[in-house]
């Protein structure tokens, strides 16, 4: 039990590292982590739905989009009026769907009440439908296409390719200025923190205990008396919340979102900041999250023409090697230290103790 | 009508079928097929392969639905219009044949989320385990011998403590019919011994339905038996009398 609790202490001083991070690091790289964190919170999201309940879907970008998309409007509205674009597409008068989001409260609500509507409603004729595994992953994807295709379609009332940007204040406040900045990525940490929680909470509880009988033998939870489908339909309803949040705090740090933000790539890639970091955790999504993204601005600002060779490399032999991502292997480390210390058979113990949740 | 009013002076029916059948595309799996199982009966459906006796747990779990038929449970409830998750929670529990355990939750977890409980999201979000509970689920695991394990990760247990803890998960919700499918399969001969008292013990507050293909087995801790050939109920009774059948030899010997 000693293991879990110097997981906990490690957590909590990662949480503290993060809030002294705008006391250390310089404006630019302090915004670069404030983005990677609002990544972290929605890898958490995946982290829960593929992680726990086995419910792959490569369709987050569209939930993390319509949660930036409505921040962003928000962020239009109230720093001058109507979008440039609307005007230059002979469009006169506000619709009714931007204007709800000039109140920053029906704004915020509906960034995260949308996509967990959207997906609650998808999840209930699919998963209802028994419709499972890759044939529902396949169907995410095409949803991506479907969204982005309609929102570059509609440019008069979305800006199309161009997305939305070139909003530059928040309750009056400049979003350029050092102090804005440091409060929210403050605020994402905080969220990040909460949704950590939310997720720990849930996932120990028996409630998470059924999200991974589900993942492990449906048919036998079925035959427990559950309705699973519901308890799917629930989780993925959450992870797109969770995912709309993030959007959020994502595109108060970026100052733009456009569909290649919410497209295929980057939805697979956010699956890919899970498979990285360990499935089956919540620790792992996190980490993978920030380090995925470290790394690949980091090899893109260094070697421009070769880091997408690289990055896809390394999802490659991760995928082959580290079935079980980073998490997998501090836990076989773990289990290899404890076997020299008991002198038990390392194989074993590995296997005995590698269900716990964090 | 008349049989049945005798049927219930004498002990309660469970179960009933009346020509049920069962198709899949040109194929019927289950024929006309009517079965009666009394309360506290330990019941073994036996016949060759192909037989439909899978597919007749299945109809009584709601795997698959009856093409025509029907089968009441507790006289009233029409197995066929159920949902899989409602019939359980009618009270009818499956073991299936391949052991279905949960493998990476530890063996009191698999109990726990086993558990006879309200299933519904709100309570299984909020719900704890109480002192009570794990009373139960302890004597549970000292019932299937698997006390010392509580704690361990169930994909670790050996085969047949699998299957011993799945019989127990069924258990876990009280069922007044239990179905086990091939119970014994791939088990050692100690363990077959066990497996067959335990029936036994369960047997004693609920109905069991057991498919089974070892005869030694069937022959020991059989209450009745009934044999299935292509579909079709074939004949029942003690395994004796089955045994001397001259229709059951024909179906298993191919003798004219």
């Amino acid at each position: 039990m000693s293991y879990l609790y110097s997981k906990k202490t490690l957590v909590i001083l990662g949480f503290v590292i993060l809030l002294i991070m705008p006391f250390v690091l310089a404006p630019f790289n302090l915004n670069l982590l404030g983005r990677f964190l609002a990544y972290a919170i929605l890898a958490l999201g995946i982290g829960v739905l593929w992680g726990y309940a086995g419910i792959l879907s490569l369709g987050h970008g569209i939930f993390f989009g319509f949660g930036a998309y409505a921040m962003a409007m928000y962020l239009t509205l109230q720093s001058g009026g109507m979008p440039d674009f609307m005007g230059w597409n002979g469009i006169t008068e506000l619709p009714w769907f931007w204007a709800i989001f000039s109140n920053p409260i029906v704004a915020i609500v509906l960034a995260i009440a949308v996509p967990m509507l959207f997906a609650g409603i998808l999840g209930f004729f699919t998963f209802r439908n028994r419709i499972t595994g890759v044939y529902f992953t396949i169907l995410t994807q095409a949803l991506v296409i479907v969204v982005t295709t309609l929102i570059i379609s509609q440019q008069q009332y979305t800006g199309g390719t161009n997305g939305i940007t070139g909003f530059d204040t928040i309750f009056g406040y400049s979003l350029n200025s050092v102090t804005t900045q440091q409060m929210i990525y403050w605020t994402t940490v905080i969220f990040l923190g909460l949704v950590f929680l939310i997720c720990y909470k849930l996932v120990n509880s028996r409630f998470g205990k059924v999200l991974i009988a589900i993942r492990d033998g449906e048919n036998r939870t079925r035959f427990l008396g559950y309705n699973t489908s519901i308890y799917q339909v629930i989780v993925y309803s959450f992870s797109a919340g969770v995912a709309g949040l993030a959007g959020m705090l994502f595109v108060l740090q970026v100052g733009i979102i456009t569909p290649s933000m919410m497209g295929i790539v980057p939805s697979i890639e956010m699956v890919l900041w899970v498979a990285i970091g360990g499935r089956g955790t919540l620790i792992g999504p996190v980490i993978g999250a920030l380090l995925t993204n470290g790394a690949s601005t980091w090899f893109s600002q260094t070697y421009p023409d070769a880091w997408l060779f690289f990055i896809g490399l390394v999802f490659v032999l991760v995928v082959v090697f580290m079935p079980k991502g980073i998490m997998g292997i501090i836990s076989t480390i773990q289990a290899r230290r404890r076997a020299k210390k008991y002198g038990k058979d390392r194989k074993e113990e590995a296997k005995l103790y590698n269900s716990s949740s964090i | 009508m008349e049989k049945i009013e005798k049927k219930k002076q004498s002990s309660t029916t469970v179960l009933q079928s009346e020509k049920l059948i069962v198709q899949f595309g040109g194929l019927k799996a289950i024929n006309e097929f009517s079965f009666q199982l009394s309360d506290r009966e330990l019941h073994f459906i036996i016949g060759p392969n192909g037989a439909g006796k899978t597919t007749f747990l299945d109809v009584l779990c709601g795997k698959t639905k009856p093409t025509s038929g029907n089968v009441l449970f507790k006289e009233s409830i029409e197995l066929g219009k159920l949902y899989e998750y409602q019939i359980v929670r009618k009270g009818v529990g499956r073991k299936f044949q391949a052991p279905s355990i949960f493998p990476s939750l530890s063996v009191m977890s698999n109990l726990e989320i086993a558990m006879k409980q309200q299933k519904g999201f709100w309570h299984i979000l909020r719900a704890k385990l109480s002192e009570g509970d794990k009373e139960h689920i302890h004597e549970m695991l000292t019932l299937i011998g698997l006390k010392e394990e509580s704690n361990r990760t169930a994909g670790t247990l050996a085969h047949g403590q699998k299957q011993w803890l799945e019989i127990a998960m069924v258990l876990m919700q009280d069922p007044e019919l239990v179905l086990l499918d091939e119970p014994i399969a791939g088990m050692t001969e100690e363990e077959e011994e066990k497996t067959g008292e335990l029936l036994r013990t369960i047997a004693k507050d609920r109905a069991v339905i057991v498919v089974e293909h070892d005869m030694d087995f069937v022959r020991k801790f059989a209450d009745k038996v009934t044999v299935m050939h292509e579909g079709t109920w074939l004949c029942d009774g003690s395994m004796e009398e089955v045994q001397q059948n001259e229709r059951v030899l024909e179906v298993y010997l191919g003798r004219r």
